[in-house]
């Protein structure tokens, strides 16, 4: 087969585009972590309102199409002044990952008899102290993998932002068709450039995982 | 039917070997519309041990339970060496390090060492320097029989070793009391008698135990009192020679054909 290395003459276009993706799924990373947290400890709160919320969140972001999310997010934009399309990106991307790493804590918080909790207290830890020390850590440990998962997931997510005007690897990809690339030969560079980042991803998790899972 | 299976007047049993550590005073506990503690009054003495006994769903659990509040009650009164519980709290959580419990299920941090569950509580609750925490884990894994899985996870353990190093991680806070919710119920066996051991020399030892338990052997052994419940009632309470012996109430000797000869 033909290989196309003629793409190294564009380099540039192609590394603003990886550096772009990089960027973008690792903002959209945090924010989906942060807010996950947050949909997750709505839903364990024992206060019904605010556990609706949470429930309400995971059911229309888990069952909303990205791309979908990402129209939402450009229609919103010609309304509100001031917000460029990476940051619309990240909370599109963001909004619906964090519906699945809700899911992914709660499952975690659901894995932990409540039993670790009541050893705690009974030791004179302070409700506070029990989750910190006890119930947070098996969480954790619980949710490093599937979390892993959703991280790969949304790397590759990552690419519909191309269609809406962010710089990144897929979009780069019809600059650098529209420049005279082989087709096909820019989409094996970016397909291998995503096998990377999923790779890179869920090894560090993996790794982190094992590293937490000595416990057995 | 005779008057004594209604309500059998709770009888005072065996003076108890020193002043009063734990009193429950007209206890009432409530789950929805399940009355699951009724009027208890108890009294367990300084040193004294108390095996508590009933058929399933008579609140055996529950007034363990209550003792260190993991379960709030609905009215009376429960003191542990003179003060009442507290409300949830950090005056609560210090009352609770006085009180050891041990579970049924071990309930051992699944993700701490053996000798880390030990410490844990010394070094966050008591605020214990790590190497004298390390120190008294150690010594105390030693007295259960266990020093040798210090760096183990529990997982790693058998259910005798984990209930024993559970033993150790509420012994060591130093409680003035401990109590014990069915902890060999969940044991194999071959491992029952591994645990009741230590716990057969933790009451020579004068520790004040208070033992829910299926152990009739160990009730008859180790106890200077039984209480049998049924209920949500204390229906009896005697000296493990007499309850066993001749047990007073209905409800007593109904049980007592049934769990000794099945
Ligand atoms: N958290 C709870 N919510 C509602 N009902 C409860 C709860 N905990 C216990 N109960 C009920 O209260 C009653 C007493 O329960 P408890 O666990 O104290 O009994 P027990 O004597 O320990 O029984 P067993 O020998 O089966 O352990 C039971 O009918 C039980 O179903
Ligand atoms: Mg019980």
């Amino acid at each position: 087969m033909h290989v196309p290395l003629d793409l190294l003459d564009d380099l540039d276009l192609f590394r603003r585009g990886f550096f772009g993706t990089v960027l973008l799924t690792a903002v959209s990373a945090a924010l989906s972590l942060a807010l996950g947290a947050l949909v997750a400890a709505c839903r364990v709160c024992p206060v019904p309102p605010v556990r609706l919320v949470g429930t309400v969140w995971t059911a229309l972001l888990r069952n909303t199409p990205v791309t979908l999310l990402f129209l939402v997010a450009v229609f919103a934009a010609a309304r509100i002044v001031g917000v460029g399309h990476f940051a619309l990106a990240v909370g599109a991307l963001g909004c619906h990952t964090s519906a699945f790493v809700g899911e992914a804590l709660c499952r975690g918080v659901g894995s932990v008899p409540l039993g670790q909790a009541e050893a705690a207290r009974s030791l004179g830890m302070t409700s506070w102290q029990a989750l910190r020390l006890v119930v947070l850590p098996q969480v954790g440990r619980a949710a490093v993998a599937p979390i892993g998962g959703l991280l790969a997931a949304l790397t590759r997510n990552s690419a519909i932002a191309g269609a809406f005007g962010v710089t990144e690897l897929f979009a780069q990809q019809r600059r650098l068709s529209a420049i005279g690339h082989d087709v096909l030969g820019v989409f094996v560079w970016i397909a291998v450039a995503y096998l990377l980042l999923a790779f890179v991803i869920s090894e560090s998790f993996r790794l982190l995982e094992r590293r937490l899972a000595v416990a057995g | 039917m005779s008057d004594s299976q209604v309500s059998p007047a709770p009888e005072r049993a065996v003076p108890p070997p020193g002043e009063p550590l734990v009193v429950l005073d007209g206890v009432n506990k409530r789950f929805g519309a399940l009355h699951v503690l009724r009027d208890i009054d108890l009294t367990v003495a300084r040193g004294e041990v108390v095996a508590v006994i009933g058929p399933s769903g008579s609140g055996k659990s529950t007034l363990c339970r209550t003792i260190n509040r993991l379960e709030t009650i609905d009215s009376g009164a429960i003191t542990v060496d003179g003060r009442p519980l507290p409300e949830e709290g950090r005056e609560l959580a210090r009352l609770r390090a006085e009180v050891g419990m041990v579970f049924q299920s071990f309930n051992l941090f699944a993700h701490k060492t053996v000798l880390e569950n030990v410490t844990l509580g010394q070094i966050k609750v008591r605020r214990t320097p790590r190497e004298k925490a390390e120190r008294t884990a150690r010594a105390l894994l030693d007295r259960v029989g266990v020093g040798g899985q210090a760096d183990k996870y529990p997982a790693q353990l058998s259910g005798g070793q984990q209930q024993r190093v559970a033993i150790a991680r509420a012994l060591a806070m130093e409680p003035k009391v401990m109590l014990f919710d069915e902890p060999t119920s969940a044991l194999d066996p071959e491992m029952v008698n591994e645990v009741l051991e230590v716990m057969r020399q933790l009451a020579r030892d004068g520790m004040t135990m208070i033992v829910v338990t299926h152990e009739m052997g160990f009730a008859r052994s180790a106890a200077h009192r039984v209480v049998f419940m049924a209920d949500g009632r204390i229906v009896e309470q005697a000296p493990p020679a007499r309850f066993f012996g001749s047990p007073r109430s209905e409800r007593a000797k109904d049980f007592l054909s049934k769990v000794l000869h099945h």
